[in-house]
């Protein structure tokens, strides 16, 4: 049976090639939600029956709870900083006709290719230089960082996807740059904004490695399960704090994408004319 | 038709972008209620001089007053003046009466009276009932009305068209230029409307400014652009036309004496043309000013003889190439089948006679 046009007809070879990429993706990602629930300290066949002890004795520990809430505020600072920044970034580079624009693209994206161990290590150096304290602030600035690409690379399209003479007609009709932006900007591309608050917040909350070089003694939940791994009898905790964290992070990310794509794909095409309803 | 306090003035305005000027020294007024279109080919500066009234390109010399305020500086927000854009730019996340009701938030209406006049908007662009629909639920005609009402319940001095018709398709777009010519005329405000279509500002407009390469060629009404255009580029975009060649010979008060290419010596008015004699200048002819006869006029009207090239019949009207001797190229002639003599005798190469009408022959004022 053939269905949809010739563009968005099946292609058997394609989704063969798609289960296969996302399984060798994928599958090992799965083991750990599966030991997580595994009643032995051992990760290794064959499985020895089921249990929650170890999320029981998790929700137990203080050092948990202490590590979860740092990374908390952390995320909760870093996506909305990182948005409001990326916000200000798309805005310029779509409305505003500035010089280099690829250039300064390029820029902001460059965090998502340097390795982070070199932008971690730079920040240490500079921070130990100024005599700044390493605390969870610097954890953040670290983040913020890691996270611009992502708040950027969200909104550009929204940015770009939006018809420029939108603002126009608002200035044309009575409003100044500050109403026009909230009254017209902002919620046309409010669902980039959510998504964007939703995947820098996660880009935050998993980060390990600017967090590993700019913590204190406070210390964020990826840090926390490193430190943990010493110990060989914490493993099966480790891993449900991982199972957990997974769980999270694809239910985050996976709305993103969703709210972000929302309005992206159905474009307002016009529709033959109707009678009024009423 | 300048009057003291011209709505719009344009005063040597100009506008480059970098070294490119885009706007060569325009000057012009735009009377109160009036219909003005810019008239002009893609890329002539319209959308660029419309946009310097609304405010949103800075000018580069000159100024623009709109009701003899300077509006040098004066932001698009400030200005009382409103834009239909090309694209429409109906608010996507705002449903009809949202948008239509959006420039009133300063005035702080009470809701009912702002429900009230945006009601009467609706159904001064017939689309009464359409109130709760979202942008992406409009037709492109409907979508064009709710943009016209969103600037037109602003009451604004002067409502700026940008080729508002040019997404339409042609029947909606004939509906739409009646609806526009009613509104304007209803409502007594000043239109201003840039379009690239010379059927349509002729239909429409009380006058129209044609404009060529960042400048303006000519001001004039529909009729005096059409009757009397000054320049072989006027004379050439606005319809058809026929031109000849022709050296003046002669001037006295107002007429000049042409030696016309293929019609010999003519007595025409000079149209304003600052020609003298010896100067090289040509004469532009519409099709359906001149008449074909099929033997010599008898009663001693001037008349030129010429070979029929070509018929085509086009059931109302027929249209004929003739070749006369003296003239590079065939002259188009246009007629009324009604009015044909005999509609048979078209052959190929038949010998032919043009006549004309002494005021049909127009002298320009360039080559
Ligand atoms: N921002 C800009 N930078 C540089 N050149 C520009 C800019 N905007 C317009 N131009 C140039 O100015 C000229 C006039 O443009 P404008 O948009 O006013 O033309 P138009 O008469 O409206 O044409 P159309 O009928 O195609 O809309 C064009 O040659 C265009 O390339
Ligand atoms: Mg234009």
């Amino acid at each position: 049976m053939r269905s949809g046009s010739y563009i968005t007809r099946p292609n058997r070879t394609l989704q063969i090639y798609a289960c296969v990429f996302l399984v060798v993706l994928y599958v090992p990602v799965l083991f750990i939600p599966l030991f997580s629930f595994n009643d032995s300290i051992y990760v290794r066949f064959p499985l020895q029956g089921f249990t929650t002890n170890w999320y029981v004795d998790l929700m137990g520990r203080d050092a948990v709870w202490d590590a979860m809430w740092n990374s908390v505020r952390v995320g909760v600072c870093v996506a909305v900083i990182s948005t409001v920044l990326g916000v200000l970034t798309a805005r310029a580079i779509t409305r505003n006709r500035i010089p280099g624009q690829n250039a300064v693209v390029a820029f902001v994206m460059l965090p998502l290719v340097i390795p982070g161990i070199i932008f971690g290590v730079a920040l240490l150096v500079l921070l130990s230089r100024l005599g700044i304290p390493l605390s969870l602030y610097t954890v953040a600035l670290g983040h913020l960082i890691v996270c611009m690409p992502f708040s950027v690379a969200t909104l550009l399209p929204r940015f770009e996807g939006m018809d420029g003479s939108m603002e126009e007609a608002s200035a044309d009709l009575g409003e100044n740059g500050w109403w026009t932006f909230w009254r017209v900007t902002f919620p046309i591309v409010l669902p980039g904004i959510v998504a964007s608050l939703l995947l820098t917040f996660i880009v935050s909350f998993d980060e390990f490695i600017m967090a590993f070089f700019l913590s204190s003694t406070e210390t964020t939940l990826p840090i926390y399960i490193w430190s943990q791994l010493r110990f060989p009898r914490e493993f099966p905790s480790v891993l449900a704090l991982s199972s957990i964290i997974l769980t999270v992070s694809f239910v985050l990310v996976f709305i993103a994408l969703w709210i972000g794509r929302t309005g992206l794909i159905e474009k307002d095409h016009p529709r033959p004319p109707e009678a009024p309803k009423s | 038709m300048t009057s003291s306090n011209p709505i719009i003035s344009i005063q040597s305005v100009g506008k480059s972008y970098g070294s490119f000027r885009a706007i060569k020294e325009i000057s012009l007024d735009i009377e109160h209620g009036e219909f003005f279109s810019l008239l002009g080919a893609s890329g002539c500066g319209k959308t660029t001089l419309l946009r310097m009234l609304a405010g949103f390109e800075d000018v580069t010399d000159g100024a623009v007053l709109i009701d003899g305020e300077d509006m040098t500086g004066v932001p698009p927000f400030l200005r009382p003046v409103n834009m239909v854009f090309q694209s429409y730019a109906i608010f996507p996340h705002l449903n009809v009466t949202d948008n239509i009701g959006y420039g009133l938030r300063k005035q702080k209406l009470p809701k009912a009276q702002r429900q009230e006049m945006i009601d009467e908007m609706l159904s001064l662009v017939q689309l009464d009932g359409y109130g709760a629909r979202r942008a992406n639920q409009l037709s492109g005609g409907q979508r064009q009305r709710i943009a016209l009402a969103r600037a037109l319940i602003m009451k604004p001095k002067v409502l700026l068209l940008d080729e508002p018709l040019g997404a339409l398709d042609k029947h909606l777009r004939e509906q739409m230029q009646l609806e526009l010519r009613r509104l304007q005329q209803a409502l007594g405000i000043t239109f201003v409307f840039v379009t690239h279509d010379q059927e349509e500002a002729l239909t429409l407009s009380d006058r129209i400014a044609v404009m060529s390469g960042g400048a303006v060629l000519q001001v004039d009404t529909p009729a005096g652009l059409y009757e009397h255009p000054r320049t072989r580029e006027v004379a050439s975009f606005i319809g058809h036309m026929n031109f000849l060649e022709a050296r003046v010979t002669g001037r006295k008060n107002g007429h000049a004496t042409l030696d016309v290419a293929g019609l010999g010596t003519l007595d025409v008015p000079a149209n304003g043309a600052a020609l003298s004699t010896g100067d090289r200048t040509s004469i532009a002819v519409r099709p359906e000013k001149l008449r074909l006869h099929h033997s010599a006029p008898e009663n001693g009207q001037r008349a030129v003889q010429g070979a029929l090239k070509m018929t085509t019949y086009l059931g109302e009207r027929s249209h004929f190439h003739v070749e006369v001797p003296g003239c590079d190229r065939p002259l188009a002639v246009s007629a009324s089948n009604a009015t044909l003599q005999d509609g048979r005798a078209n052959a190929i190469g038949q010998p032919v006679w043009l006549t004309w009408a002494a005021d049909s022959l127009i002298m320009m004022n360039d080559t």
